[in-house]
């Protein structure tokens, strides 16, 4: 039993105890066994991330079980840890811990605890049998693991027709992905005879320039196999044309939004695609495609993240721009600023989730921004760990001194981009600039419109209710009505202002100690750990080859012109300029710019019509050629043709369907049964 | 003779053929008890087989051979392909009674003698070695059905079971033809000497088809599938677990027993049509299963789709894919029987199987949900269940012998998860606002007894399938062999690579 073992089994038992145990356990119990397992399985991750920042640790492999032995085919299920598993054990572990933490005081009215705890820790240990991959099917293992926890926990609140909904869009979503995954899965056992991950990756550069023939073309091999397991890179982390579902997932509880839709199952396409670096370096094209896809992701998240009101969705949005960013880190070859970013969104995209659920439990489940506002004072904590979140993200810092940790990562990412040289990476530079200064912009949009300006929350249906369910005299429903106030969106109707006499409360500590704890790690993360993930020498010593690492492209980066290294801080600077102008200093802009420019509005505010787009192409056409084969081919052309029209010939036209309701054709069946086995028995005696 | 010093496979058949006489002439309540005792009895003998059988040892065990008259043997012995399917019935044989124990009421003896009966004619088709042994014992499987269906189904059980008969008939006159014919031409009636018969390449194309039509149906596959909805809807739920978990198995067994080692050349030859219709099967059914308001003809239409992987793995004339067909099969055999129970847990209770009556039966069946949702995974093909390894060996398989069947096939792990996830937030999310579906009591000892087997079955499959597929390696081992010198040349064609030497590498860099 070694420590891999432990921290990767102790969620799955605990998982088993909750889940089975359920109501007998209670909640106390449930929550305790959950939450100390991935304590414990957190404490014992950081020494082996360590030890890899040291070089004291080397990588390993702890076998399991056999699964699967057919033929050439053999899976093994083994634990690997090398530095990039590291990375993710850290992550994943870490977080996990905190938000198992953060849900004691977030789900305390709920009354299926155990059960949601069982999910939590269902979840981590399937996203530990992903990063501790040793080959392709057991990562497609821990893939549709995390799938199927993400599905219940998108659905936990089962009773809600949305939350159902957004489930089963999650995973049939992902499922699209995953049918390019297995195709690729397919492929590269055809071509490497085997599934395991090593072995693949040796041997990958000697296929470089080879064809081979898919759907009746011929290609290029290894360009065929890397597209075909991006589409499941895509699938899991939402990459533009397979990124419906994460928006939507948000019907989940937040803690799970903050654990699996943006700091861990979300990247698991990043970590796939970095876990196979050396296979995508093998293919110009495919590395391009990775840049493109990325890039036009991080773009269109960016434009939808502007508009939106719904305070997790400005945050999914944001996450599904950020892995796009991570995206095309990887596509211009620089996998060690994308795992770098992984690992610092992780931890301030985590505190930024975990913040708004913060602000939602004190507002009484309420999630639209245009009736939040003036915050600030009611729950400090929460806003100020929101504010170093924001700081993180937007990617403040000064060269040389101090920064915070998307300064580092994302500045890193923009740098790379133009230091490839290439066409692609030239494209994508733009585009992270331009989706940086958008970022910078709806950051601060949701810090402003949250914890600034006035009080609107007389607006909100759930404050009402609030105030209805805690106050015996109507007369204090609302003292403070100050009656219409600005208007930040015209499109959505008269904004009230005032407090409806609602006193929002601080969370408790449960929930404040990981947004401080997460907050330390939006701080320094970045500030840290620079040097051993993107620093040209110290990084080929610390991933010791387990991500394709480029000595040059991150000497090219340092290496930048200064007007490239100052760009982010620039847009990032003007972004908050634009956001407090617009929400702080004159809140009439939003309302006149929406008005002036209606048809751009619409088009960022319907999420570019992605979700009517796919109805119309896919939801609609597949249920009407559903009944169609159903209801043309097999009753009206199968049937009618096949037993039908047998039984009216034998029978006669009209008297068919009589007869056959009378039970003659039934004993004509069997009798002619029994004459068939006469014949055979009188084939055999002759 | 074999292992043991007493004919095993024989008083396997004959316990439930004598229970069956036995209960016939007793009341209802004693008729259960022999029912249930007889195939407990055959469960213990197939555990004792299984762990008798010897992996690596010869290909036909447990071997029995008493001529009768003429031609004519007792000819019994089994492969490591056949004790999978024996041990799949035998274990599905008493959940069978069970499910039955309450919601049979009318003629319950004639009912277990019918179970019964159907017991000894599916052992017996796993293990005949003669090939008209092997006829009457599969012809004669549809009679108990038929009568199951027929007499305790459903109101539109007549044309339910009429269309089944339909169906069978034309295959199965057919398939007689073939086998006089090869008896004649071969002469002899051995089957694993016909395995290894030469036929004239002309003739195994209608050898093929002729057989090819009665398996088809049997699959089934499309478009001879329609009899299989109607036949489910309208059996009782035993019947529906027997019917998926078992006899649409008989198909693929007969694919693997008689046309691929018989006929390998028209095997080769006529692949493009199993593809065809397999692929057509995937899509067509999987979107039809979409658009289902009655329970059982969703899962109906569900295995239709599965099936359809079976046959496209059988046919890829790969390790991977046969090894994967045979796990669909064994896997399809306990996810849908395990499926058609949970749905006859609900329809005790509410007495219809329309979707949209229920909703929100997670609220007070929390238990059942869990076991639902697990079944569904695993029909979903989730991995850890053992719904993916079939899937997954399968389409391995199908991919190298076609990327176009392989891409077309895994649409079905897509439409597989939309109709079925479809199906389980309808029945078991939502608000709990229908009253009678309120009141519905969560699963009862019996009914966990029934479903909690097959449960852990689906999840050691899943995890550890190595215990399945042992005993099965050496005769797909021997099937390959055989059917190696007919093998299509598969698409994919790949070449050598030529790799970029590490200088060029780093130049390109700059």
């Amino acid at each position: 039993m070694t420590n891999i073992d432990i921290i990767v089994f102790a969620p799955l038992l605990a998982a088993i105890i909750a889940g089975l145990g359920n109501r007998m356990l209670g909640n106390t119990v449930a929550k305790a066994i959950t939450t100390g397992a991935l304590f414990l399985s957190c404490a014992l991750s950081w020494p082996i991330f360590f030890g890899f920042l040291s070089g004291s640790t080397s990588t390993s492999v702890v076998p399991v079980l056999d699964l699967i032995h057919s033929g050439d085919l053999n899976v093994s299920w083994s634990l690997r840890v090398d530095a990039l598993t590291a990375v993710m054990l850290v992550v994943v572990t870490s977080v996990s811990a905190l938000v198992h933490l953060y849900s004691w005081g977030y789900m305390a009215e709920d009354d299926s605890q155990p059960r949601f705890f069982a999910y939590l820790s269902l979840f981590t240990f399937a996203m530990l049998m992903l990063v501790t991959a040793d080959s392709l099917v057991q990562m497609f293992f821990g893939w549709e693991g995390v799938g199927l926890a993400s599905y219940l926990l998108i659905g936990f609140w089962y009773h809600k027709p949305s939350a159902n909904a957004a489930a089963i869009k999650a995973f049939v979503v992902n499922r699209v992905g995953d049918f390019g995954f297995s195709l690729g899965i397919f492929g590269t056992f055809l071509v490497f005879g085997t599934v395991s991950i090593p072995v693949i990756l040796a041997a990958a550069p000697g296929m470089a320039g080879s064809t081979i023939g898919f759907l009746g073309g011929r290609f290029d091999t290894m360009t065929v196999l890397c597209l075909l397991l991006f589409v499941g890179a895509m699938g899991k982390s939402a990459q533009l044309g397979l990124h419906t579902w994460l928006p939507d997932a948000m019907e989940g509880p937040t803690p799970v939004s903050a654990l699996i839709h943006a700091a861990t199952m979300v990247t698991a396409g990043v970590f796939m695609v970095c876990r196979l670096s050396p296979m995508f370096q093998t293919s110009p094209f495919a590395m391009h495609t990775v840049t493109y896809v990325g890039a036009a992701t991080a773009l269109f998240a960016a434009t939808v993240g502007t508009t939106q009101t719904d305070i997790k969705r400005v945050i999914a949005y944001s996450t599904c721009s950020q892995l796009g960013y991570m995206f095309f880190a990887a596509g211009v070859g620089a996998y060690g600023a994308a795992m770098f970013h992984l690992f610092t969104h992780a931890f301030f995209k985590a505190l930024l989730f975990l913040g708004a659920g913060s602000v939602i439990h004190s507002m009484h489940h309420e999630q639209d921004m245009r009736h939040y506002g003036a915050l600030r004072k009611h729950i400090p904590i929460t806003f100020w760990t929101m504010t170093a979140g924001t700081l993180a993200i937007t990617g403040v810092g000064i060269a040389g001194v101090f920064g915070f940790a998307g300064f580092y990562s994302k500045d890193a990412i923009i740098e790379a981009t133009f230091a490839s040289g290439t066409t692609s990476g030239g494209i994508a530079f733009a585009i992270a600039v331009f989706a940086a200064l958008l970022t910078s912009f709806y950051s601060w949009r949701l810090l402003f419109l949250t914890f600034f300006g006035k009080a609107r929350w007389a607006g909100s249906e759930h404050i009402q209710h609030a105030v209805h369910a805690h106050h015996d005299h109507p007369e204090h429903e609302h003292p403070d009505e100050e009656g219409a106030g600005s208007d930040p969106h015209a499109a959505h109707g008269p904004v009230v202002t005032g407090t409806a006499g609602y006193h929002p409360h601080e969370s408790p500590w449960s929930m404040l100690v990981p947004l401080i704890l997460l907050t330390l790690g939006a701080m320094f993360a970045g500030f840290l750990f620079h040097g051993p993930f993107i620093g040209a020498e110290e990084g080929a010593g610390f991933w010791k080859g387990s991500v394709y690492f480029d000595e040059h492209l991150m000497h090219a980066m340092h290496g930048v012109p200064l007007w490239v290294k100052y760009s982010a801080t620039a847009v990032m600077l003007t972004g908050f300029a634009i956001a407090w102008w617009a929400y702080i200093k004159d809140t009439s802009i939003p309302g006149r710019f929406t008005a002036t420019f209606r048809g751009l509005y619409a088009f960022l505010l319907n999420k570019w019509y992605f979700d009517e787009l796919y109805d119309l192409l896919f939801v609609r056409p597949v249920f009407a050629i559903g009944r169609f084969f159903w209801k043309a081919g097999d009753v009206g052309t199968i049937d009618r043709f096949g037993p039908d029209g047998v039984a009216a010939m034998v029978v006669g036209s009209g008297a068919a369907a009589r007869r056959l309701q009378s039970g003659y054709l039934y004993t004509y069946a069997l009798v002619m049964l029994l004459g068939l086995s006469a014949v055979a028995t009188w084939a055999m005696l002759r | 003779m074999n292992q043991f010093g007493f004919p095993i496979l024989s008083i396997m058949i004959a316990v439930p053929l004598a229970a069956a006489l036995v209960a016939l002439f007793t009341d209802a309540s004693k008729a259960r008890w022999i029912a249930l005792a007889a195939t407990l009895v055959d469960f213990a003998l197939g555990i004792l087989l299984w762990a008798n059988y010897d992996i690596g040892g010869a290909q036909w065990q447990f071997v029995e051979n008493v001529p009768v008259f003429g031609r004519f043997a007792w000819a019994m012995g089994i492969d490591g392909i056949a004790l999978m399917l024996i041990m799949l019935s035998v274990f599905l044989m008493p959940i069978c009674i069970l499910a039955s124990w309450e919601s049979i009421q009318k003629r319950v003896p004639e009912y277990m003698a019918a179970f019964l009966l159907m017991e000894t004619l599916m052992i017996g088709v796993f293990s005949a070695q003669d090939l008209f042994l092997f006829y009457i014992f599969f012809e004669a499987g549809l009679i108990p059905m038929y009568l199951i269906i027929g007499i305790w189904g459903g109101a539109e059980r007549i044309y339910a079971s009429y269309k089944f008969f339909l169906y069978t008939l034309l295959g199965s006159v057919l398939m007689l033809v073939a086998m006089l014919w090869m008896a004649r031409e071969a002469g002899t009636t051995d089957i694993p000497t016909l395995m290894a018969h030469d036929f004239p390449v002309q003739a195994q194309t209608w050898l093929f088809l002729a057989f090819f039509a009665s398996f088809a149906v049997k699959m089934p596959m499309w478009p001879v599938h329609t009899w299989l909805p109607d036949a489910h809807v309208q059996a009782p739920t035993a019947g529906s677990v027997i019917l998926a978990g078992v006899l649409l198995k008989m198909g693929g067994y007969g694919f693997l027993r008689f046309s691929l080692p018989m006929f390998p050349e028209a095997s080769a030859h006529l692949v493009w049509l199993v593809f065809g219709l397999s692929m057509i099967a995937v899509v067509y059914t999987s979107l039809v299963a979409l658009v289902q308001s009655d329970m059982k003809k969703l899962i109906a239409y569900s295995s239709v789709a599965h099936m359809a992987f079976v046959t496209i793995g059988l046919f890829a004339f790969n390790r991977q894919g046969i090894e994967g067909a045979l796990i669909v099969m064994l896997s399809h055999g306990l996810v849908s029987a395990a499926l058609f129970l949970c749905v006859g847990v609900l329809y005790d209770r509410l007495h219809t199987r329309e979707i949209s009556r229920y909703g929100g039966i997670s609220n007070n069946m929390p238990r059942y949900a869990l076991l639902f949702m697990l079944f569904t995974m695993a029909s979903v093909g989730l991995p850890g269940t053992s719904g993916f390894v079939g899937e997954f060996l399968a389409l391995i398989g199908a991919y190298n012998a076609s990327t176009w069947v392989a891409a077309v096939a895994t649409t079905g792990i897509i439409l597989g998860a939309a109709y079925m996830l479809y199906l389980y937030r309808r029945i078991a999310f939502g608000v709990l606002d229908k009253p009678d579906v309120a009141a519905m009591t969560d699963i009862s000892a019996r009914e966990m007894l029934l479903l909690a087997p097959i449960a852990a079955v689906v999840l050691w499959m899943g995890i550890y399938p190595e215990s399945f597929l042992a005993p099965m390696r050496a005769d797909v081992g021997t099937l390959l062999a055989r059917i190696e010198r007919a093998r299509p040349e598969g698409d994919s064609m790949l070449t050598a690579g030529k790799p970029v030497p590490a200088a060029a590498h780093v130049e390109a860099q700059h």
